[in-house]
């Protein structure tokens, strides 16, 4: 990382760059198994992006508080807590969600992308950047759920966030809300995602050269 | 992190304690504060399952078991019960009763309506269960599944047939790619007859005999 940060770059990152999901493979686990709808996309993104953007306030709050045995430890417990209190918060205030998620809600303390920016950026970044680089990582982590639980609700059930798009006679692929269509689905967007990756780096290349 | 290379054991007591202490002191806090709502929810649910399963009716009261009798009480409380819905004029429409039991992958807990001079389930609702989505999980939605609970006789008792096959008034046309999950729904309601028909059947000729 060079000397001078900067807050947009840090942030930005998580979207395209870095995205946890396309990028750094973190977090598949709920990115395959929430996904048959993009409404659980979306509540799945934004439950983490609420657990990881506070984790990473309070580790980099208190990183010179933490000492360097106990870090791991510490982490999960600051993790699990937001984890629990944003299970409850839905149980109490989106109580459908909830029954949707079911029990992925509690599996995102096990969600490695959030530990992983713990220990690869809160625990050595001052706070702003800390934050900054959390919510980024989260938001791309959220639009890459809602990209796959999208193509899967169109194709698995013929709707999109609910709205019906092709009225009665569109005879749904089932497969795609099943688990095969998570993989299937993942599997097509990194193709995708590295094409689009490797024609832009080639580009870029070009220019520098020229 | 800390800067210098080892923190003595009595340090990462501390830290690990006060990590422990603050997140226990959260959780209870959220805990406490969400209860209310959460219980709340679920008894809303139940209330609205409840006037779904018995059409047309607009008052409930509860009826628990006591000595093999039922008896009206204001609150369940955590005891199994069951709901008489009566309609404006103060008939009674049915009962709805709770049931629940083993599905595809979890326990599936439903709410159904009984009406004792028919003898006939008139209705039927999910309240909770875990059945693969697009397929298990369409016994919750799927209108045609539904629509077979409408006036389903209970005797001798309820049976799922294979898809598209339903010819007799106790029979229920199982979702196809949905097997089990159907004939889960199906064993439930005829567990939650086994326990209480027989009760409410009773009540029901009791009160027809003071009237």
């Amino acid at each position: 990382m060079s000397n001078q940060q900067n807050l947009y770059e840090e942030t930005i990152k998580g979207f395209w760059r870095e995205n946890p999901v396309f990028v750094q493979m973190l977090g598949l686990c709920p990115a395959l198994a929430v996904t048959n709808s993009a409404i659980n996309g979306l509540a799945m993104g934004l439950a983490s992006t609420f657990v990881l953007v506070g984790s990473s306030f309070l580790v980099s709050t208190f990183r010179n508080l933490i000492p360097k045995q106990v870090r791991i430890t510490t982490f999960i417990i600051i993790i699990a807590t937001f984890v629990t209190v944003a299970d409850l918060s839905l149980q109490a205030f989106t109580p459908s969600l909830h029954k949707e998620l079911g029990a992925f809600i509690a599996l995102i303390v096990a969600n490695c992308l959030i530990l992983g920016r713990q220990e690869a950026f809160a625990s050595k970044n001052r706070l702003p950047f800390a934050v900054g680089d959390a919510a980024g990582m989260a938001g791309g982590f959220t639009v890459a759920l809602i990209m796959v639980g999208g193509i899967r609700e169109i194709l698995g059930s013929g709707s999109f966030f609910g709205v019906s798009l092709f009225g009665e006679n569109f005879e749904p692929w089932v497969i795609m809300i099943l688990p095969p269509g998570g993989f299937l689905t993942l599997g097509v967007l990194l193709i995708i995602f590295a094409a689009v990756k490797k024609r832009r780096d080639s580009r870029k290349l070009v220019q520098l050269e020229s | 992190m800390s800067s210098e290379k080892s923190a003595g054991p009595i340090r990462l007591i501390i830290t690990l304690g006060l990590a422990g202490l603050f997140s226990g002191l959260v959780l209870v806090s959220v805990f406490l504060a969400t209860q209310p709502l959460i219980k709340r929810n679920q008894e809303e649910a139940l209330e609205a399952a409840i006037y779904r399963v018995l059409p047309g009716a607009e008052t409930r009261k509860i009826f628990v078991e006591e000595d093999g009798k039922l008896v009206e009480t204001e609150s369940a409380d955590g005891a199994e019960a069951v709901y008489a819905g009566y309609d404006g004029s103060g008939k009674l429409v049915g009962y709805g009763i709770p049931s629940s039991g083993t599905g595809f992958q979890d326990t599936i807990s439903l709410i159904y309506g009984y009406d004792p001079y028919e003898k006939k389930v008139i209705g039927m609702q999910v309240l909770e269960s875990r059945e693969t989505p697009g397929l298990g999980d369409k016994i919750i939605k799927d209108q045609d599944f539904l629509d077979d609970f409408s006036a389903l006789e209970v005797e001798p008792e309820v049976e799922a047939v294979a898809s598209g096959t339903k010819s007799e008034a106790n029979e229920v046309d199982s979702i196809s790619g949905a097997t089990i999950s159907s004939k889960a729904v199906v064993n439930i309601i005829n567990d939650g007859n086994d326990k209480w028909r027989q009760l409410i059947d009773e009540r029901t000729e009791s009160e027809g005999q003071a009237e």
